[in-house]
């Protein structure tokens, strides 16, 4: 899609409250899947031709196997709580993009064939039929939800628009009426293991390439092991860290981290991602088949700790659902937490004093640090609630002497999400992401102005996609953005790592001959 | 017509207590197959205890959103709280006694109580986002509890019925007696009012007041690494496919 057929927000001091503007976002709608696809999910290949009759069925039956669903549709009281409080209404002012508002599409239908009021009084409770467009309507809205939760933080009741999106995509799915991008790629790592659809032979070479480029730099021989079987760890991180920047100097950061620590680690083949995209497409059913691939390569191995990279969603599927998808766990070390985050165990040698870090090596720059909202509000890290919104931070100020937060109101448990998340991230929906980054924006560039913020740090693969892209359409620089196990390998300082630009690996080589 | 009055409220205690039961089940049997509560969030069973009494009682939620809502709502339900509790005065004999000691409050409670859902109805009305996502039957929840609470106030402050009657009525009619109740047109409006609000609880958003505790945003425990959590149907299913 070219670039300029749509506006840029302008960046104000801070984020107004829109007036409504009905329909601003209405022509917005993805790349419809491909039929192979959705069979290969196991869904229909094209829109089945009794697709009403099928999508009633498809909700009675989530709300009777999903609780969440059921308590949702009929709790709320339409308080407003919710309404200003999702970043693509702030970025789009379109009212169907208020978190109310996009729950209103499924429940007016649910409203119309499930209750009492709805049957006998439509009108008077705003139920309404399920017509063919209700149906794009769905399509074009639940597609620009990026389930970050933070209407569910603000709502008395805690429903979860995320909770309807991700069952409105999953109905309409099963009608054959499926997204292209979220689809096409778990048909990949179903196919593959990953995401990009690399094959195990080119993941070897980029490790070995990461490997020659480490010693190069620090005469250390830091190893990024595939397949190796018997390792302690396996390592599952999102495939983008094999090669995008700047996420491929955090994969950099976690080897030189399991490195130092001494611990032995490998990266499977099989399971070389941590995404998940079931989760977006509201498919427990996929979201389990691309869960067991971890399960099994952790049992091919024979690993005894599962580790994840810095991802939002995934740490979401790996932290709170992939005990219940493929556990239980019981063949791994019951000494660690399965599976445990790559910060978790950072934060932990750093406690220990196992690394040896020079801080000043981060000096060109002033941090802030954006909290993925999955992370913030899905998961966990460390033993006590909100440790997975210190330990990142802890980490930070291990390795930076510069490191600011931005306004409260934007980060912790209430962050805005970066735009891109819930299965967004595709040039088709460009304009919805662009308009979406409006309030993370908008809190960068105070920070930048106010406190001379250099870099923002991300521990997600989609924000650093994400804001890469996004951050020059703001009239900011794409490299603004960074890895925190890019930070972490900034500082480390390797055990036998040659000391800066002298030339002096021969002479060290000598000795140690 | 205090037969009928009888009669509409036998009826509206069976649809209320049995719709709202049958609500309650359908939450209950339900399972969440993931764990999704809002986090940060306690991690024990306590901790949960405690997040549920602060959305209860205090609208914890709805507080760090929109202090205006926040304060209106809570007005509204401190107030019918405390009036509810005064109204045992026509159920129970003897009167309890924190009931006997709350009476002195219940009036001010049903002003809160109207002003609160004045200033609802207000924001309801003139705040673009909550006049869009509103339907009619919004606007009228609000109406039908005004004019509860209207005259309910009318009853104490201008038109003063007959409590003793009222009380021997509902007493009686606890017991299956008929009794007879005194006619006068605020208490006509004010039963008529309520009986509806009564038949329409369990099919209306006034479903939130189960909902909330079952909410599993809110109600559950954040451990999904140390236990497993597994719903029946995904049991059945992995049993199937292994
Ligand atoms: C456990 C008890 C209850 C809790 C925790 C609770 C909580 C809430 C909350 C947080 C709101 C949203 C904020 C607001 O608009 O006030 C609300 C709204 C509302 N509640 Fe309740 N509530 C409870 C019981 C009741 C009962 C018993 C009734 C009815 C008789 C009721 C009627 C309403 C109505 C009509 C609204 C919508 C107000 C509006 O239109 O803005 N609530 N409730
Ligand atoms: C069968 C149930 C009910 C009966 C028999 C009843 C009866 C009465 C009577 C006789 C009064 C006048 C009190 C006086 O003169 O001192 C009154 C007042 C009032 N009622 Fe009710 N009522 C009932 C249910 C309700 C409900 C469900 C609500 C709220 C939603 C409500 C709200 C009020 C209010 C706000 C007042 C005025 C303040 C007060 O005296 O507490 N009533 N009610
Ligand atoms: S989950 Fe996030 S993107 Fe979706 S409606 Fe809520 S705030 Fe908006
Ligand atoms: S905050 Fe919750 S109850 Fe209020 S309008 Fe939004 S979804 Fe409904």
């Amino acid at each position: 899609m070219a670039k300029a057929d749509f506006e840029t927000p302008e960046l104000q001091e801070y984020v107004e409250v829109p007036e409504l503007v009905a329909g601003t976002m209405a022509h917005l709608s993805p790349f419809v899947a491909k039929p192979d696809h959705n069979t290969d999910l196991n869904f229909p290949g094209e829109l089945v031709d009794d697709w009403h009759d099928k999508a009633i069925a498809k909700l009675d039956d989530l709300r009777s196997r999903f609780r969440s669903l059921q308590v949702y549709l009929d709790s709320c009281v339409k308080c407003g709580s919710c309404t200003d409080k999702c970043h693509y209404f702030l970025g789009t002012k379109d009212p169907k993009n208020m978190p109310v508002g996009r729950q209103d599409l499924l429940r007016k239908v649910y409203r119309r064939y499930f209750t009492f009021a709805g049957k006998y009084f439509p009108k008077l409770v705003g139920a309404e039929d399920l017509t063919r467009d209700t149906l794009d309507e769905w399509y074009s809205y639940y597609h620009q939800c990026s389930q970050c939760r933070r209407c569910s933080v603000f709502c008395p009741y805690g429903i979860d628009t995320a909770e309807i999106s991700m069952a409105a995509r999953e109905i309409l799915d099963s009608i054959g009426y499926g997204q292209k991008y979220c689809n096409e790629i778990i048909a990949k790592v179903n196919k593959v293991g990953n995401n990009l659809g690399l094959p195990g032979a080119a993941l070897a070479d980029t490790l070995e390439g990461l490997e020659e480029d480490v010693e190069d730099e620090t005469g250390v021989a830091v190893k990024y092991p595939l397949d190796v079987k018997g390792a302690d760890i396996l390592l599952v991180t999102p495939s983008a860290d094999f090669f995008a920047e700047p996420h491929v100097d955090g994969l950099i950061g976690y080897g030189k981290v399991f490195h130092e620590a001494g611990v032995s680690w490998t990266i499977s083949s099989y399971a070389s991602e941590a995404a998940n995209f079931g989760m977006f497409i509201g498919s427990y059913e996929n979201m389990r088949r691309v869960s067991l691939r971890i399960r099994k390569a952790a049992l091919d191995l024979g690993v005894k700790r599962i580790v994840f990279g810095e991802c939002g969603h995934a740490w979401r599927v790996a932290y709170a659902f992939l005990n219940t998808l493929a556990g239980p766990f019981d063949f791994l070390d019951p000494n660690y937490p399965v599976p445990q985050h790559i910060l978790e165990f950072t934060w932990d040698q750093i406690q220990k004093g196992n690394l040896k870090l020079d801080k000043s090596a981060n000096d060109d720059k002033v941090l802030t640090f954006h909290d993925s909202c999955n992370v913030a509000r899905a998961t966990r890290m460390g033993n006590k609630p909100g440790g997975q919104l210190e330990i990142p931070r802890n980490v930070i100020k291990a390795v930076c002497n510069n490191f600011v937060d931005m306004h409260h109101e934007t980060i912790g448990e209430r962050t805005f999400c970066c735009g891109g998340g819930g299965g967004l991230l595709t040039d088709d929906l460009m304009e919805i992401r662009v308009k979406g980054a409006l309030p993370r924006m908008t809190a960068l560039k105070n920070v930048m102005e106010e406190e001379g913020v250099t870099h923002m740090a991300a521990i997600c693969a989609i924000c650093k996609s994400q804001f890469t892209k996004v951050l020059p359409y703001y009239g900011m620089d794409m490299d603004q953005i960074v890895s925190i196990h890019q930070l972490v390998s900034e500082a480390i300082i390797l055990t036998g790592q040659n000391s800066g630009d002298e030339e002096d690996e021969e002479e060290e080589d000598e000795v140690e001959a | 017509m205090s037969l009928f009055f009888a009669l509409l409220f036998i009826v509206a205690t069976l649809v209320l207590v049995i719709g709202l039961t049958r609500k309650i089940i359908q939450y209950a049997r339900t399972p969440a197959p993931l764990k999704i509560p809002t986090t940060p969030a306690p991690v024990t069973q306590a901790g949960v205890v405690l997040r549920m009494f602060r959305e209860v009682v205090f609208f914890e939620s709805l507080f760090k959103s929109t202090k205006w809502t926040w304060l209106f709502g809570w007005m509204f339900h401190l107030g019918l709280l405390l009036v509810l509790l005064r109204h045992l005065r026509y159920f129970t004999d003897p009167v309890w006694l924190p009931i006997q000691l709350i009476q002195p409050f219940g009036v001010y409670a049903g002003y809160a109580m109207v002003i609160g859902l004045v200033g609802l109805l207000v924001r309801r009305i003139f705040v673009d986002r909550v006049r869009y996502i509103s339907a009619p039957s919004d606007f009228l929840w609000l109406a039908i509890l005004i004019f509860i609470g209207f005259s309910g106030l009318m009853m104490k402050f201008v038109a003063h019925t007959d409590v003793v009657m009222v009380k021997e009525f509902f007493t009686g009619l606890m017991g299956f007696s008929f009794g007879t109740l005194p006619v006068d047109v605020p208490l006509i409006v004010h039963l008529l009012l309520v009986a509806v609000l009564m038949l329409l609880f369990p099919f209306s958003k006034l479903l939130h007041v189960p909902g909330l505790f079952f909410s599993p945003g809110r109600n559950q425990v954040d451990n999904p690494r140390e236990k497993r959590h597994l719903a029946p149907w995904a049991k059945a299913m992995e049993e199937q496919k292994n």
